[in-house]
C-alpha cells in the first residue's frame, strides 16, 4: 500500500515466482500457444453494461464494427458460460456487491476489460458520493479502456491487447488462475482518521486533482 | 371487434376562440400574465394561499403546509381547474441557512393547457413532513420516494415510503441536503466496504420472503433481525 | 385486467395462425376434401397447482431489462401475480454534482443521464437555462437545435426498435437499426466530434455551427431512411409472432395514463393525445408541419405503432428544417454568457476578459427559477433550475420520464404471463441511466 507493511503479511505471502522461466519443454510452449489461440479468439463476452458504454459496445457487436470476426458474436448473458467480463458504464455502490458477484459466479479461465472512463477510473465527472471510484476496487482487470464513452475502434483494440495477454500466458503459471478472493479476515490497514488525513486537502476523493470542490 | 379508447386530447377544455399555443418569446423576469388557476385559488383558499408569483413565464404559489392537499385534490377535482397531470415532486434547499426548505409540485390542466407550481415552505428547524398527493395523483409513488430518499422529507399517506435510489440501510444520510458533502461523509474504502458487505442474494424484504414461503428457510438469526425490522434489501 | 381484442388484417402464407394473426394453439388436420380443420384439444389432464407462488428476479444482469433493472416477480405458475420493481443500480448523483458546477459544466452531465437522446437533452438543458439567464436565442440556432433534437429522437427509437426486436425474437432489425445510427453517428462525428454523449449545445448558442457538407450527408440520409423503416415495417408489423406477442399487452386507459403520469409514447398510445411540442411549444415546433400518432387501444402493439410513425414524423421535421435553415450566427452576441471566439479573445480585451471570467467563475444568471420540458423520445423530460445568482445553480432537478413510466409496471404486468413481462417492459422504453440518474 506503499505505507507501513504489517509483519504478520508479508510472512505468510507465498513468494511469487513463476517457475517455469528457461528450462520449459519446447511441447508445452507449443500446447500453451495452441491453447491460448483457441482461447483468445473465441473469447465470449459477458457484457455487464450500465450505461453509455454499453450502447457503444451494442454498437461495437453490430454490423459496421462487427464483433463476430473476433469470435466474440455469442454474447453470453449468463456468467456461467462467459470468460470475458466487459465492464460498460458506470458503476454505483449499490451495484458493486452485484458486480462482484457475478464475478464470482465467472468460472476460470476468466479476464476482464473494463470500458470506458467510468469504469477504469469513476470518471472525474463522477467522483461523488454514489459511485465507485475504477472497478478495480472490487474485481481483478486486465484491460483498461479509456474513453467516455470510448469509440468502437478503441474497444477493439482494447480486445486486441487482451488477446496479446491471452496469447502470452503460460499454463504452468499457477497464479494466473487465482480466483483473488479478498481476505474475509482482513481489516481497514488504515483507521479512517489517517485516511482522513491523508486526503485531506482533497476532500474524500481518490482523485487527486481536485482542486476546489 | 375492436374497443379502443377515446382519445384523451389536451386542449379539449379550450374553446375555439383560445389561442394556439406559441413558443415563449421574450418573457419578462416578473411579472407577465399570472395562470388563471392562481387567482382562483386566492379566492377560493383564501389565507392559505401565501403568495404568487410569476416568475420567467411561470406561476409559482407557495401554499400553507397543512392546506397542500385539499388544494391539490380541489385543483385535480374542481371542473374549471382539471389538473389532471402531475409532472413531478420535488425539493429545494437553498445554501443560505436562512431561507426554508421548499418542496415543490409542478401540475398540469392537459385540457386547459396550464401549468402551475405548488410551493410549501418548511422552516428550518421544523419537522420534515408533508402531506401525500398519493391518492390523487398514483404517479407521485416514486416522486415522493425519490424525495424522501435524497432530503429525508416523508410524505404522510404514502403507502410505501422507503429509499428507492440508495439501498435501504444507507447509513450516510440524504444526499441532496446542503449539508451532505458531495463525496460523501465516509472514506471511500469505508464506502466501498459497507456496500460489499450486504450480499445480493439477501436482497429481499420480508414482504417479499413471505410471498415465497421461503421464510422459514432462512437462517434463525436472518429471521429475528427481518422481523425486528432491519431490511435486508430495497 | 382488462383485455382488448382486435383484428388485424394479416394476409399470411403460412397456415396455422387463426384471424386475429395469433398462432394456432390446436393441432390441424386436413379433412378428406383437403380443408384444414381444427381439432379440439382434449381436456386438461395436469393436476391444478394451487397456492405455490413462486418468487424469482428477473435482472439485474439480464439482456432484456435495458439496463440495470431489476423486477421482483411473484409468479402463479407462468402467471405475473404481482411485480415488485428495484431501481436505484444506476444512481450516479447527478443532481447533486449539479450543484457544483457551472451551467455549461452541467451540459455533458445531460448527454449522460438519458444517453440515447443526448443532442435532445442538450437542447432541452440549454433552453431552461436560457430561460433563467433571460437570453433569446438566434434564429439559426433554433433550426439546429430542431435538427439535433429529431436526429436524436430517430437514434432514441432505433435502439429501441432494435433491442425491442431482439427481447421478442427477431434479431435482424437490430443490425439494420444499428447501421442507421451509424450513419446518424457519422452526421454528429462531423459536427460536434461525438459519436454519443456530443455536448452540443452551450448556453446561448451550439458548440459548433454545422460543417460544410452536412446539410448534403443529412439530406442523403432523410432520403434513404424511410426505406429502412418501410423494410422494417414490411418484416415486423403484420407479422404472426409479432402481432400475437404483443396485442392485448399491458394495457392503460388514458384516464390512468394520466393520472400515472405516462408521457410520450407510452401515453399517447393509450389515446392520451399529449405532446409537449405541440401544447407547450418551444423552438418554433408549432410552424413546422408534422403529425402526432396517437393510439387507441394502449398495448404494446399501439406502443409499438406509435414510435414506427414517430420515426416517420422525425423524418419529415428535419425535412422542413434543412429547407428553412437561415444564415446568420449560431451564437448570440452577449458573450458575458458565452464564449467569443478565440481569435477574438487572444486579440481583444475586452473577449480576454469575457473568456477569463467565464471560465474561471462561468456566467451568472439572475436570482430565479425556471422549468422548462421538452418532448425526449421517453416522454416529458423537464430540467427544473433554481438560481441563487452565482455561476452554480442552487438545485438542479431532472424530471425523468422513464421513471415515472416505469413507475406503472406493476399495473401493467399483473395478470400477463412471464414472457409478456419483457415485452411489455421493452415497450416502456426506459433508459437506466435517466430513472437512476
Amino acid at each position: 500500500m506503499g505505507l507501513t507493511s504489517r509483519p504478520d503479511q508479508t510472512a505468510s505471502r507465498e513468494p511469487r515466482v513463476v517457475e517455469t522461466t528457461g528450462d520449459e519443454p519446447w511441447i508445452t510452449t507449443r500446447l500453451d500457444a495452441f491453447v491460448n489461440w483457441g482461447r483468445k479468439n473465441s473469447l465470449w463476452p459477458m457484457p455487464f453494461g450500465t450505461a453509455c458504454c454499453a450502447i457503444e459496445f451494442m454498437a461495437t457487436a453490430a454490423s459496421k464494427y462487427d464483433l463476430a470476426r473476433f469470435g466474440m458474436e455469442r454474447q453470453a448473458f449468463s456468467p456461467r458460460q462467459a470468460d470475458l467480463l466487459i465492464c460498460a458504464g458506470r458503476v454505483p455502490f449499490k451495484l458493486a456487491p452485484v458486480l462482484r458477484r457475478i464475478w464470482q459466479q465467472m468460472p476460470q479461465p476468466k479476464w476482464c476489460i473494463s470500458m470506458g472512463a467510468c469504469a477504469s477510473s469513476g470518471n472525474g465527472i463522477f467522483d461523488n458520493y454514489a459511485v465507485v471510484q475504477g472497478i478495480d476496487n472490487i474485481i481483478p482487470v486486465d484491460v483498461y479502456v479509456p474513453g467516455c464513452p470510448p469509440r468502437p475502434e478503441g474497444l477493439l483494440y482494447g480486445i486486441m491487447m487482451l488477446q496479446k495477454k491471452v496469447a502470452n500466458e503460460r499454463a504452468a503459471d499457477p497464479s494466473l488462475r487465482n480466483e483473488m478472493e479478498p481476505d474475509p479476515t482482513s481489516q481497514l490497514y488504515l483507521p479512517p482518521s489517517v485516511i482522513d488525513e491523508i486526503s485531506e486537502p482533497f476532500g474524500n476523493s481518490v482523485q487527486q486533482t481536485r482542486s476546489g470542490l | 371487434m375492436s374497443s379502443g379508447f377515446t382519445p384523451v386530447v389536451s386542449g379539449s377544455a379550450l374553446d375555439a376562440s383560445a389561442p394556439a399555443p406559441a413558443s415563449p418569446k421574450n418573457v419578462p423576469q416578473r411579472g407577465g400574465a399570472a395562470n388563471p388557476s392562481a387567482e382562483a385559488l386566492r379566492q377560493r383558499f383564501g389565507a392559505a394561499i401565501k403568495a404568487v408569483d410569476v416568475v420567467w413565464g411561470e406561476t409559482t404559489v407557495v401554499v400553507d403546509r397543512t392546506a397542500a392537499h385539499d388544494i391539490i385534490k380541489w385543483l385535480h377535482d374542481d371542473p374549471s381547474q382539471r389538473y389532471d397531470y402531475l409532472s413531478d415532486v420535488t425539493a429545494v434547499e437553498f445554501r443560505d441557512f436562512e431561507q426554508p426548505l421548499e418542496v415543490v409540485w409542478h401540475l398540469r390542466s392537459l385540457p386547459y393547457r396550464r401549468f402551475l407550481r405548488l410551493k410549501v415552505r418548511i422552516e428550518r428547524g421544523s419537522v420534515l413532513d408533508v402531506p401525500s398527493v398519493w391518492d390523487i395523483y398514483k404517479g407521485a409513488d416514486w416522486l415522493e420516494r425519490e424525495c424522501f430518499d435524497m432530503f429525508g422529507i416523508t410524505f404522510a399517506g404514502h403507502p410505501d415510503l422507503r429509499r428507492i435510489l440508495m439501498w435501504e440501510q444507507y447509513r450516510e444520510g440524504y444526499p441532496l441536503r446542503k449539508d451532505f458533502p458531495l463525496r460523501g461523509r465516509f472514506s471511500r474504502s469505508e464506502q466501498l466496504r459497507q456496500a460489499l458487505a450486504a450480499n445480493p442474494e439477501a436482497r429481499y424484504s420480508k414482504e417479499e420472503l413471505s410471498i415465497a414461503d421461503a421464510f422459514d428457510d432462512l437462517p434463525k438469526d436472518m429471521q429475528r433481525r427481518l422481523s425486528t425490522g432491519e431490511r435486508t434489501g430495497e | 385486467m382488462a383485455t382488448t381484442k382486435r383484428t388485424v388484417e394479416v394476409s399470411l402464407s403460412t397456415t396455422g395462425v387463426d384471424a386475429d394473426g395469433r398462432p394456432q394453439r390446436s393441432p390441424l388436420a386436413v379433412d378428406d376434401s383437403g380443408n384444414l380443420v381444427v381439432v379440439e384439444s382434449p381436456p386438461s389432464m395436469e393436476p391444478d397447482l394451487e397456492g405455490e407462488h413462486m418468487l424469482i428476479n428477473l435482472g439485474l444482469q439480464h439482456p432484456a431489462t435495458h439496463g440495470v433493472l431489476r423486477l421482483v416477480l411473484e409468479l402463479d405458475g407462468e402467471t405475473v401475480v404481482r411485480c415488485i420493481p428495484h431501481v436505484g443500480y444506476l444512481h450516479c448523483g447527478f443532481e447533486k454534482t449539479g450543484e457544483y458546477r457551472q451551467y455549461n459544466q452541467i451540459i455533458p452531465y445531460t448527454d449522460r443521464e438519458d444517453y440515447l437522446n443526448s443532442p435532445g437533452n442538450n437542447v432541452a438543458f440549454s433552453l431552461g437555462a436560457e430561460r433563467l439567464f433571460g437570453i433569446e436565442i438566434t434564429e439559426r440556432c433554433k433550426v439546429l437545435r430542431v435538427i439535433a433534437c429529431e436526429l436524436s429522437r430517430i437514434i432514441s427509437h432505433l435502439v429501441w426498435l432494435g433491442t425491442t426486436c431482439i427481447d421478442i425474437g427477431a434479431y435482424t432489425p437490430f443490425l439494420w437499426a444499428f447501421q442507421q445510427r451509424e450513419e446518424v453517428y457519422e452526421l454528429l462525428e462531423m459536427w460536434v466530434g461525438a459519436r454519443l454523449t456530443t455536448t452540443l449545445t452551450r448556453v446561448g448558442g451550439m458548440a459548433a455551427d454545422i460543417p460544410d457538407g452536412f446539410t448534403e450527408k443529412l439530406s442523403a440520409f432523410i432520403h434513404k431512411f424511410p426505406k429502412v423503416v418501410d423494410e422494417i415495417d414490411r418484416v415486423i408489423t403484420r407479422n404472426g409472432i409479432w402481432v400475437g406477442r404483443t396485442v392485448g399487452l399491458g394495457v392503460m386507459s388514458p384516464e390512468e395514463a394520466a393520472n400515472y403520469g405516462l408521457s410520450g409514447p407510452m401515453g399517447r398510445a393509450s389515446g392520451l393525445a399529449f405532446d409537449v411540442r405541440r401544447d407547450f411549444p418551444y423552438l418554433d415546433y408549432e410552424t413546422y408541419d408534422f403529425d402526432i400518432p396517437v393510439g387507441t387501444n394502449g398495448d404494446v402493439y399501439d406502443r409499438f405503432l406509435v414510435r414506427m410513425e414517430e420515426l416517420r414524423q422525425s423524418t419529415r421535421i428535419l425535412a422542413q428544417a434543412l429547407e428553412r435553415l437561415p444564415d446568420g450566427p449560431v451564437n448570440i452576441a452577449d458573450h458575458r454568457v458565452i464564449l467569443p471566439p478565440k481569435s477574438k479573445a487572444t486579440s481583444d480585451m475586452e473577449s480576454m476578459i469575457h473568456h477569463f471570467k467565464q471560465v474561471m467563475e462561468g456566467p451568472r444568471p439572475p436570482i430565479g427559477e425556471c422549468y422548462v420540458a421538452v418532448e425526449s423520445p421517453k416522454g416529458e423530460k423537464g430540467y427544473y433550475m433554481v438560481s441563487d445568482g452565482s455561476a452554480k445553480p442552487v438545485r438542479w432537478r431532472i424530471r425523468p420520464p422513464s421513471f415515472v413510466n416505469l413507475s406503472a409496471i406493476p399495473r401493467m404486468v399483473e395478470g400477463h404471463l412471464l414472457s409478456d413481462v419483457i415485452a411489455i417492459n421493452a415497450s416502456i422504453d426506459i433508459v437506466m441511466g435517466e430513472i437512476d440518474r
